[in-house]
């Protein structure tokens, strides 16, 4: 099973009572108003949930796995996360169930 | 609202988030947003929790990611400690993500 936008349509649909076109115009909001401030070199700190950062990379020598080839890769900037204490917790106090059901 | 860091960082916290969102809307309010908000993250957190995959396309997926139980070291002591086996979140931002706070 996968937590997909059809799902968090789903849930605002049930447990908040919005309609279904609502429902999907806010859910595509709120994930660009994150990628807006990514972009704009802002980092996004959910409480309970964790932080999105930015990290810049410099240049560094790369390899062509397929043909050996040495490529350089550019300097970057890219986006990490960061979960919680909470949400580390969470997940923490399910690792038993967690491990049997992975091991199925 | 926007706050700096000591690393001179500018962050957003959920509540600006929120108050961001709820300036776009005509019809929900701030308390509407903010609801809405809550439930989209607790519905990736329960997801996340018991073991689901989160995948926002565009955005980027959220998965748990296995580790194996190791011998730590209690870094001011020395002293040995086990760590137990865990799982952990993990991000992977999607290609929209990527490109958009990627310097090109």
């Amino acid at each position: 099973m996968t937590i997909t936008k059809a799902k968090l349509v789903e849930a605002l649909f049930d447990e908040v009572g919005f309609n279904k076109r609502e429902a999907k115009e806010l859910i595509d909001q709120f994930f660009e108003e994150i990628r807006l401030s990514l972009e704009q070199g802002e980092v996004v700190k959910i409480s309970g949930f964790g932080s999105f950062l930015l990290r810049d990379k410099s240049s560094r020598p790369g390899r062509n796995p397929k043909t050996g080839e040495e490529v350089p890769i550019s300097a970057r900037r890219v986006v990490t996360f960061r979960a919680s204490q909470k949400l580390k917790s969470k997940i923490a106090r399910n690792s038993e169930a967690l491990e049997k059901q992975f091991s199925e | 609202m926007s706050d700096k860091d000591q690393d001179n960082t500018r962050s957003v916290a959920k509540s600006g988030i929120v108050s961001r969102l709820t300036q776009k809307q005509t019809q929900l309010t701030e308390e509407d947003v903010e609801m809405a908000v809550n439930t989209i993250l607790d519905n990736m957190v329960d997801g996340l929790v018991s073991g689901e995959r989160v995948e926002i396309r565009g955005f980027g997926s959220l998965s748990l990611h296995f580790r194996p139980p190791r011998v730590g070291r209690n870094p001011k002591t020395g002293e040995q400690v086990e760590v137990s086996a865990k799982y952990v979140p993990h991000f992977k931002p999607g290609n929209e993500l990527k490109h958009r706070v990627d310097y090109v």
